[in-house]
This record gives structure tokens, sequence and C-alpha cells, in this order.
């Protein structure tokens, strides 16, 4: 039962936003296909407003990030909406977010529970969908959530913008066509982090994996394999930890009777903190082996999970989406607003939520419509800047985001709680770029599918 | 041969949690013959009663040092905890770096003040109910404590270090004559290990050399009768639930350093616990002690490569596996006697 609701000025709207999206990207998408069309596709927006759906982890291990998240979805709300000092909207490339919501609709937006369980989570999502009416389901802090959440929204023809979701498989084997991350990957990490590495402790290295036995940790694993040993290192042994493991004692202990001289925590959250608790307990970090220093490293690092650890995280590498203390524009408007709402720095999941956000809402403007099908078309292939990783390109063909990686260091004298982490480089995009078909990414297979505009 | 020896060190440490809680579950199930679901609750609880006693001796008041600047880019606001002021920045540091064995003393009136009113408050409504009854109600409140902990305390790990002096790690390699750093144990797991065992001679002890503890044991063999003596025995199972509290407790309380506590800590311990306790035998003592580190051992070596390489996945199911295998053979447990939980 939805009905067309082209007004005057809706037309006038949609006209200058797809004239808008005309001279940006004269090429790539003519939104003007799209315009005024308010029907045909699941929850189509009507009145006055539009209804995003936050489905978040709010219970469970992840709840921190979770609220994160949320401070973060709402910030974003509350800028479109033209309330406080507009946060990256004025730092955004693109120009058509004006502060009047989304084409002209004021944003609402319901919240779900992921609870960091794929059921959990799509069943939030289902209802946010069919009771809640909302046009766009994003969020999560864990790939497997975002497989699944994605899955359901291809099925219900609604637009998926991922949160944090780190594992290959997200806009790799497991991608969609209603799927989009603006997060970076695995494969990313591994890119970015092996010639870091090299540099530091060398290109004659036995490496030595401890990994999360679940599909992100797969994909860790093998990225931080291949693009070490392509610097030269060897990997001595590739241990999967059970994921509700929580005392990893017997995995480090093992470690001291190899001739490991590096050990990789493919680990997040909880288990970061607790394996990397327990390889500092043990003295892997006092530990010198094959004349060289025993190193440990974290592919992907967390501020909020990093503060968990303590002090065992100084001197580690690792790497990371974002981080607030990024000098661009970009990055100084949103932590100056966040933190000012907040009393803290974003985290970086806050960081790739909001951008997605704000993403999501220029889309929907450069095509006109809500249309799930124009909208990822108008994502496909569209270049941005300002929105703190510097010139970022949405990849058509597999919806990934491309854009500089962060390869970050525990800082050894942090200043308060917040600054945990020193960048040691920022590596260029064009470093972390694979094709679309990489085997890492599910070769040949991996395909987006159709999109599906739903109803 | 290094290998093995650093596994049965770490089966110890690991055993040394497992019994600590089935140990108190045994003695609640023993007196009260109620199976507390919140036990592992209460572990949890001793855990945050140390990340408390150091957030209270980091008690702090705020400078401002104009010459550094904060994220926003206005002047730094630093804490000065009040013991700097008090004792001077050297020894008032020392104070919070000692905050977990500190925390001891700090937690064992909280313990019995909590045991107690979980007892007297909740679980005495529950004696004559059915087992399910009993396992419902202190499911709920083990969800309950912990969803408490975690709106105080947030959901992430909060690291609570052990003092400086007992963060390195003690080589045994060296001792027996193998190369440096291939027997290395942590000091505190040591510390762990030798403070289970303590605790667990403390409670054997006072259940048979005091009149108390004979007391009490009589209750467990046999309630009625040694009610009709005219011994107020429902006042000393109270006192033995607090006890198994605290036992609980002080267990959470010099685990933080091992690992960081969070609010859903008990449960990943409860539900191996609770496979001890019937490893062991429900109700015996001995039983839960002896199943905690066996079952602790077992789960080090399987977690060890070379016996992953040969079959995969069983570092995630050994201890099910043993409970199915001993429960076959042995129905009532290890060391489990006749009658219990089979009327």
């Amino acid at each position: 039962m939805s009905k067309s609701n082209i007004t005057r000025r809706g037309v006038i709207k949609t006209g200058a936003a797809a004239g808008v999206a005309g001279l940006a990207t004269p090429t790539i998408f003519d939104g003007s296909a799209w315009a005024g069309s308010h029907t045909g596709f699941t929850n189509a927006p009507q009145g006055g407003t539009v209804t995003l759906g936050f489905n978040v982890p709010q219970t469970g291990p992840y709840a921190d990030e979770g609220a994160d998240e949320l401070r973060a979805y709402e910030l974003a709300v509350e800028h479109l909406n033209g309330g406080g000092d507009g946060g990256m909207i004025p730092t955004f490339s693109s120009k058509t977010l004006e502060g009047n919501g989304i084409l002209g609709k004021k944003v609402e937006f319901v919240t779900g529970d992921t609870q960091t369980k794929s059921d959990a989570a799509r069943a939030s999502a289902k209802s946010m969908i069919e009771k809640d009416g909302a046009i766009m389901i994003t969020g999560g802090s864990s790939s497997g959530v975002a497989v699944a959440v994605q899955a359901l929204c291809q099925e219900a023809g609604i637009i998926f913008m991922a949160g944090l979701t780190h594992s290959n498989d997200t806009t790799g084997k497991d991608r969609k066509a209603n799927g989009f991350r603006h997060f970076f990957n695995s494969y990313m990490s591994g890119a970015a982090l092996a010639p870091v590495l090299a540099n530091a402790y060398g290109k004659d290295r036995k490496a030595y994996h401890l990994t999360a036995d679940y599909n992100w940790g797969y994909t860790t694993e093998e990225a931080v394999v291949q693009a070490t040993e392509g610097m030269g290192w060897e990997t001595v042994n590739a241990v999967k930890t059970p994921l509700t493991q929580t005392d990893f004692s017997s995995y480090i202990a093992p470690v001291l009777q190899t001739d490991a001289d590096v050990l990789v925590l493919n680990h997040y959250g909880g288990n970061m903190i607790n394996s990397l608790t327990s390889a500092v307990q043990f003295g892997l970090r006092d530990k010198v082996a094959n004349g060289k220093n025993f190193e440990i490293v974290v592919p992907l690092y967390s501020r909020l999970m990093a503060r968990g650890a303590g002090a065992n995280v100084k001197g580690i590498f690792g790497s990371t989406n974002w981080h607030w203390s990024l000098p661009d524009a970009g990055s100084q408007a949103f932590t100056k607003s966040f933190g000012t709402k907040y009393g803290f720095p974003p985290s970086q999941a806050a960081h790739t939520v909001y951008c997605q956000t704000l993403l999501y809402a220029d889309a929907v403007n450069r095509a006109g419509s809500f249309n799930p099908c124009a909208v990822a078309e108008a994502l496909e292939d569209f270049e941005f800047d300002g929105l703190g990783n510097g010139k970022t390109l949405y990849r058509g063909a597999d919806h990934q985001c491309f854009k500089d990686v962060l390869v970050v260091k525990g800082k050894e004298n942090p200043t308060s709680e917040f600054d945990l982490l020193e960048i040691v480089e920022v590596t260029p995009v064009s470093q972390v770029t694979y094709a679309p078909d990489h085997p890492q990414m599910g070769g040949a297979e991996a395909t987006l599918g159709s999109c599906n505009p739903g109803a | 041969m290094e290998a093995l020896i650093l596994q049965v060190l770490n089966g110890l440490d690991k055993g040394s949690a497992y019994a600590l809680i089935a140990l108190g579950l045994t003695l609640i199930f023993g007196t009260l013959g109620v199976v507390n679901f919140a036990h592992g609750a209460l572990f949890m609880i001793g855990a945050f009663c140390a990340v408390t006693l150091q957030r209270l001796l980091s008690l702090s008041r705020e400078i401002v040092d104009e010459t550094k600047t904060d994220f926003l880019g206005n002047p730094l606001k630093v804490d000065i905890p009040y013991l700097y002021d008090w004792f001077g920045a050297d020894a008032g540091q020392s104070i919070i770096n000692w905050s977990v064995p500190l925390a001891i003393l700090f937690s064992i009136p909280i313990m019995v003040i909590v045991g107690f009113a979980m007892e007297r408050g909740l679980i005495k409504h529950f004696y004559k109910r059915p087992h399910a009854d009993q396992i419902l109600v202190t499911f709920g409140l083990a969800i309950v404590l912990q969803e408490i902990i975690k709106y105080f305390y947030g959901a992430n790990p909060i690291p609570t270090p052990a003092p400086p002096a007992f963060t390195g790690s003690f080589d045994f390699g060296v001792l027996l004559g193998f190369d440096p750093f291939q027997i290395v144990y942590p000091y505190w797991r040591l510390i762990y290990f030798s403070f289970a065992m303590i605790i667990i001679a403390g409670v054997f002890a006072f259940l048979q050399f005091t009149t108390f503890g004979m007391v009490v044991r009589a209750g467990m063999a046999d309630r009625e009768t040694v009610g009709m003596l005219g011994i107020n025995i429902d006042k000393r199972f109270t006192i033995m639930f607090a006890i198994a509290a605290c036992v609980a407790g002080l267990a959470g309380v010099m685990y933080t350093p091992i690992n960081s506590p969070n609010y859903h800590m008990g449960m990943d311990f409860l539900v191996l616990s609770f496979v001890v306790v019937v490893v062991g035998g429900m109700g015996s003592l001995p039983g839960a002690v002896l199943a905690g580190f066996l079952l602790g051992i077992l789960e080090s070596f399987a977690s060890m490569a070379q016996v992953i390489a040969i079959i995969p996945g069983i570092n995630q199911i050994i201890i099910y596996l043993v409970a199915i295998i001993v429960l076959l053979t042995r129905p009532r447990g290890l060391m489990g006697r006749k009658g219990v939980m089979e009327e």
C-alpha cells in the first residue's frame, strides 16, 4: 500500500539533486531515471518522515562498541535534520546534505539489539523492516552478524550499510547487491601491516598465528599470512582458538617451544584482550628467539578494546580504520562534534557508522529516490572526500570502500585513557587495493547478484 | 617434555579456578540441596570487588594542566589520586598497584553479605521446590546480577593488573636444566594455584576439624536427625552458603590479573564448573576438587597444536567428552555417593 507523493517542492529538489549528481558524476550515474519514484519498493516512505533502522549490539560482549555506534547514529540523525554543528556534513565533498533530512523528509530512527548473535540480529532487523518500516538497516559489530543481516536485507529489498565488520567475506564471497561496507577489511590490514612489520622487525621472521575460530579469524589469518610471507616471513604454525575461550594460557604456552619469533593474534574484542594479556604474562615480550626480540602483532585494533588490555598494548603494531587524532578537517570536525556532545572522542566504530549514515543520505539525495536500486546505483563507484579517510571510492564491483589504512602502535606514554594508540603510518589506498575477483575475496565466483527493490 | 610440563602447570592453574567454584557449588548443594546457577555470578562479583577497590583507591581530584591539551584542544584535565596527596606519589601508587591483594580483605565482608542476602532473600524460599525451579530462579538471578554489573561497569573488560612485583614469569626450565624461556610460568598464576590450595585446604580443615564443621557434615549426611537433636542446622547452612560465596568471591578477586574481568566471566565458568561437579560426583567435595584439576589439565593438553592436528576440534569438546565417558562408566561421577540426587 504505497502511493506516489510527488510534490512541486519534491520535484524541484529532485531535479536539483539530479542536476548536482549529473555534474558530479557525469558518466557513472544519472539519477534522473529514478527521480520522483517513491513506489515499487519495500517501505517507500510516506509523509514527511523517513525511518532508518540502527541494528547494534546493545547487550552482550560488544555492548560498549554498540553504544558508541548508537551515539554516532544519533549524532548523524541530528546533523541530517539540521541540528548541532553539522559534524562532517560541511567537510563532505558531496554537497547534497543541507540539514533538511533526506530528500526533504525528516529523519527518524528505530534501534534493534543484535546481541552479537546472527539469529538475534536478523530478528531485530526483520522487526525494524516489517513493523517499523525502516527504509535502510545499518550497524553491527561482528562479521558473522553483518553477513547474516546483509543477506536478510537483500531478500527484503532493503539497503544494508554495514557497521564494524572486518572479514573479507562481507564484501568478498558473501557480497550482496543491497549491501555496502565503508569499514576496511582483513586483506587491507595484511597489505598495510606487512611492509611496516618487515621494516620494523626485518624480513627474516617466523610467525605463529592464533586465530579466532570463525569467518573473521580465517580471513584475517589468510590475509596476514599471505602478506607477511610475501615479505619473506615464514609461518611456523596457525592454531584456531574457540571464540568462547577466556583463558589462552594453554594456547600461548606452546609458542614457547617453537622457533617462532613473532606471535600474531588474529583475535578481536575480549579474545584479543585475554590472549594478549596471557602472552605478556608468559614473558613473550621479554623473550629472545633466533637472536631477535620476540614480537607480538594484533592485526585489528580497536581503541575500546585496547583499553581493556591496559599497559599490555604498549608498542604493539596493528591496523585500524580511523583514529580520532587524525589531523584532516573531517576527522577533526567529527571528533569535535562527538566529543562536545558526549565528553570523549569517538571510536572507529562510531566513525564508520556516522559515515555510512551520511553516505546513504547523500546517495538518496543524489538519486532523488529512496528506491534501493537507485541508492545502490548512486553509491556504486562514488568517489568522495572529507569523511576522515582521505579520497575514498565506493567500488561498484563489490560495494567495498577503498581508502587509506592506518597502521597504529600501542602508545608508550598515553596522556589519557583515550590516548592509547599512535598512528605509525597512513598506508596509501593504492597499496591496499585488490581485484574484485581476488582469491581471498571469493575469486571469480563471488558476485553481487542483482539489486532487489523488494515490494 | 617441556610442552607437557607446561601444560600440566597450565592445567593446574585452570583447574584451580574450576575447583574453587565447584567446591562452593558442592558445598551449597551438599548442605542446602540447592543447585545454584548463580554461583558463577558470585565469582564475577568477587572479581568486581577488586575492580571497585582499585577505583576507590584511585579516587582523584582534578587539576588543569595548562601546558597540555585534551582531544578537543582544551587544557588537559589531569586526575591526581588522593592517595598521592596523603602518602606521596610513589607510596600512593604502590598502594593502588596492590589493589588486587588488598581486595582479598575488602571482598570478604562484601561476599558474606551478598551470600547471606542471596540465601535469606531468595534461595531459602526454594528449598522444598523441585531442582528445575531452583535452577530457573538462580539462573535468572545470575542474569540480573550480571546486568547490574554491566550497568555500572560497562561491557568491556577492565584491566586489573597484579602488583608489579608479581608481573613477571618464573623460568622453571633453567631450574630443570632446559634452555631459558622453554618452561616459563607467570608468577601470578603460581600464586593463584597456591592460593587455591590454601583455600581448599582451609575449607576441608574447617569441615573436618571444627565442631561447626562436624555438625555441618552431619547435617549433609542426615539433616532430619541432626535437626531432631535440637541443632539449628538451617542457621549453620546459611553460614555455609556465605562461606561458599566467599570462596567463589576470593577465586574471582585473585583471577582478575589473569584475565581482565568483565560482566559475563561468571557465566563463562559456570557451565564448566557444573560439568566439574557432575564428573566429580554430586555432593562430593574431594570429587569436585579432583575433577576440577583433572579437567583443567585435560583441557590444557587438548589445546596443544599437536593434539588438535590429530583430532581437530578436540580442544572444544574434551571436557564434555570426558563427562560423557565418566557418566557412562561411573554414573555417580568419580567420587559420588549413592542416594545423592537420586530420590
